[in-house]
């Protein structure tokens, strides 16, 4: 056990964190569920690319540099502390990738990779249907072959960023006769292809953050099929699986919130130990943060060992999303009667650093809920970590 | 930044698991609480003595393994997933600390280490943080606080009160001494550096102790609800019961690292030492408070009982929560480190 730094990770640190500070606007972009915001932090994926920061953990000749699990979270730590704008890719860089890089052919992984890495082309993802939510498996859109091509036919839903985004992937059933995760092919798609429609769905902020996406009979080439036909149950539980894991939530994001929750407690201490509960929760985040780092640390260092990351992905899911909702619960005990106001609102007053305690409110109620609900990892965790029996 | 243990270490923590599963299994623990006086085996002690626990940190020069906090604390684990009943940490780690970092009084060292590390000899550590000293009627030697000072005291030194507690195989002693010259082994300006140092690695060891509670809890619920049948299955496969021990298993999993991190802090006596322990403490706390109240819930009417194992672990748990430093104490210290203006605070600041 060594829990320092070497000379390289400092290095590595003061690099980015050189870079962030000569190229972080200054002023914060709107939100990237408008499609001013869109198009900002696309434009910002394009720095980041310039500078090789927009997917440190990608092999050099896909425009990453090759990062361990350990450069990426020291990457995270600067960029997060640095207030640099939210990763309108996310979904891309982060879920798809990992899935391209093992299951994409050579012609896939230069086709798509340099172009998201750049922000060229933002991905949305195709999951969720009206009848298939937490049950995945009860996937009933079909891509059905002919010829070259598969057609779609049916509907997906809840696709994050689908409003704006260039590209789609998802699952969709390939033979009509099978059940459940048999049968299933995951399949990527330009979403400006003849047939679809696209109906946005507006969130808790009134932002179409999500949207509903229909395909009538939406022709798609077969090269645009990852792994195996018929094998997409596999290869889409290889993207659940990071994002559950490590790469959908750093530590960073959650201890920046903390840091903000302290001095916002600091600030408004007279009136917040009024309600002797505040403290508590204060010094609980802070503790549960610090907590998810230490723990990402060590899942880093044994994957970095070789190990593979299993049915702890779960429980990391159930800690962080709880997490973000004791620390923005808190902060609006905090707030008071200010933290209903809008930041726009006239007398909203100085919400103390961090601002966005409303936004980041409102966002903390999905995280249970996305990703595989919080009650899917616990079954998960009673099954596959404690061996209890299904019921 | 390598944020695992090495093989060697990892292998003797196996070890020991495997020596405990055999040597310690519930009816032992069972046999020491209900029919001993003492509270004690000296079969037992002489079992862990044989193992090298008892030398584990005790100098080469004094005959021991001279092994450090990092490898204590997966000791520790072990210690606490199977509730042992012996005063082998208050006298192999934290007398042995403050022994050896004694300055210069190498007679006290020559007498005492090598019959520790042998296992021939128990020492109970008085620190003010516990009202009462545990195992002290044992102890062939005590060393005692006073005003920050350190006192060695022979069991005809000492008028010893017992406490009963409901972990029966908890020894607790009111002490009544005299402190004099003749006792002081060290002096308050070096003694307050030694018993803050005693404390951090006292509360490291309760932690770990604790971690290793939670997962004997849990797994004695996930047994039973895996056994358990009613309305035809076991109870374990009904999701209100699964969540309960799910819950257990993430409080485990988030603990576990600030536990090995504060013993990492502590052998390298970095400078947030003390906050890092604390923040252990009340982690492995939470772990274990969780894992008591879900597994006697998993458990049904048995759990309530004397006749199932879990009350014993449920009973250690429960009493080092509140041992060297309860929740109070601790979520003091944590406060006053961050709740502060310009306090090292996040991303980045971990290590």
């Amino acid at each position: 056990m060594r829990l320092q730094y070497t000379e390289r990770q400092k290095q590595f640190r003061q690099e980015i964190r050189d870079w962030l500070a000569a190229h972080v606007p200054k002023q914060t972009l709107p939100s990237f569920d408008t499609a001013e915001g869109f198009e900002a932090h696309r434009q910002w994926e394009a720095r980041l690319f310039e500078g090789r920061w927009s997917a440190v953990t990608w092999p050099q000749e896909y425009g990453g540099r090759g990062c361990d699990l350990i450069e990426w979270l020291i990457f995270e730590e600067e960029y997060w502390a640095a207030g640099a704008p939210l990763r309108v890719n996310q979904n891309g860089v982060f879920l798809l990738a990992p899935t391209l890089m093992e299951y994409g052919t050579p012609e896939q992984k230069a086709r798509f990779l340099p172009r998201m890495a750049s922000g060229q082309d933002v991905w949305a993802q195709g999951w969720s249907e009206p009848g298939a939510g937490s049950d995945m498996a009860a996937i009933r859109s079909k891509a059905i072959r002919d010829g070259d091509e598969y057609v779609i036919n049916g509907q997906k839903i809840w696709s994050t960023r689908a409003v704006w985004a260039d590209w789609l992937f998802g699952m969709f059933r390939t033979d009509p006769e099978s059940s459940r995760h048999h049968g299933l092919t995951f399949i990527l798609l330009p979403l400006n292809l003849p047939g679809i429609t696209i109906r946005p769905i507006k969130q808790l902020n009134g932002l179409p953050g999500f949207a509903e996406i229909f395909f009538d009979d939406v022709r798609v080439p077969v090269a645009n099929r990852l792994g195996d036909e018929g094998a997409g149950w596999n290869v889409a539980m290889a993207t659940a699986g990071f994002e559950r894991g490590l790469m959908l939530r750093s530590p960073a994001r959650f201890q920046q919130t903390a840091r903000h929750l302290v001095e916002l407690y600091l600030q408004n201490q007279a009136s917040a130990d009024a309600d002797p509960g505040i403290r508590d929760a204060v010094i609980k985040s802070w503790m549960d943060a610090e907590a998810y780092a230490l723990a990402t640390y060590r899942t880093a260092s044994r994957l970095g060992k070789g190990a593979k990351i299993g049915a702890e992905a779960s429980t990391n899911k159930i800690f962080w999303s709880e997490l973000d909702l004791l620390m923005h619960d808190t902060a609006m005990r905090i707030l008071g009667p200010l933290g209903e106001l809008m930041p726009d609102a006239p007398d909203a007053g100085v919400h103390g650093p961090g601002h966005g305690w409303l936004d980041g409110f409102l966002f903390a109620q999905a995280g249970p809920i996305y990703a595989g609900t919080n009650e899917i990892q616990r079954n998960i965790i009673a099954e596959r970590m404690l061996g209890l029996p299904r019921s | 930044m390598d944020f695992t243990f090495d093989e060697q270490q990892l292998a003797f923590r196996d070890a020991i698991h495997k020596f405990l599963m055999v040597e310690a299994a519930p009816e032992m623990l069972r046999e020491v609480w209900e029919t001993t006086k003492s509270g004690r085996s000296a079969e037992l002690r002489a079992k862990l003595a044989d193992q090298g626990l008892t030398a584990l940190s005790v100098p080469e020069a004094f005959g021991g393994i001279g092994l450090g906090d990092l490898d204590w604390v997966l000791v520790q684990q072990e210690l606490g997933y199977f509730a042992i009943p012996d005063s082998l940490t208050d006298s192999a780690y934290l007398a042995v600390y403050l022994l050896t970092h004694l300055p210069a009084d190498v007679q006290l060292k020559r007498e005492w280490l090598p019959r520790v590390a042998a296992g021939t000899a128990r020492i109970a550590v008085g620190h003010p943080v516990n009202p009462l000293v545990a195992d002290a009627a044992n102890a062939d030697l005590l060393l005692l606080w006073h005003d920050d000072e350190i006192h060695a005291l022979t069991p005809d030194q000492v008028q010893l009160s017992f406490n009963p507690s409901i972990d029966l195989s908890r020894r607790l002693y009111k002490p009544a001494w005299t402190p004099s010259p003749a006792t002081r082994i060290c002096p308050a300006a070096q003694g307050r550096r030694l018993w803050a140092d005693v404390l951090d690695r006292a509360a490291l060891a309760a932690s770990a102790q604790l971690l290793g509670l939670a997962q004997r809890m849990l797994d004695l619920g996930v047994d039973h609800a895996a056994q358990r049948k009613q309305f035809g299955k076991p109870v374990g496969s009904f999701q209100a019961v699964k969540h309960h021990l799910a819950d257990v298993a993430v409080k485990i999993e988030f603990a576990e690292p600030v536990v090995h991190r504060a013993a990492q802090a502590l052998a390298t006596d970095d400078p947030r030492r003390d906050v890092q322990v604390s923040h252990a403490k009340l982690a492995a706390g939470e772990a274990a408070r969780l894992a008591a109240r879900k597994s006697i819930q998993a458990h049904g009417a048995m759990g309530y009982t004397w006749e199932a194992d879990l009350q014993m672990y449920m009973k250690r748990a429960w009493a080092l929560d509140a041992a060297w430093g309860d929740a109070k104490f601790h979520k003091a210290r944590i406060a006053a480190a961050i709740l502060t203006p310009g306090a090292r605070l996040g991303p980045g600041t971990t290590f």
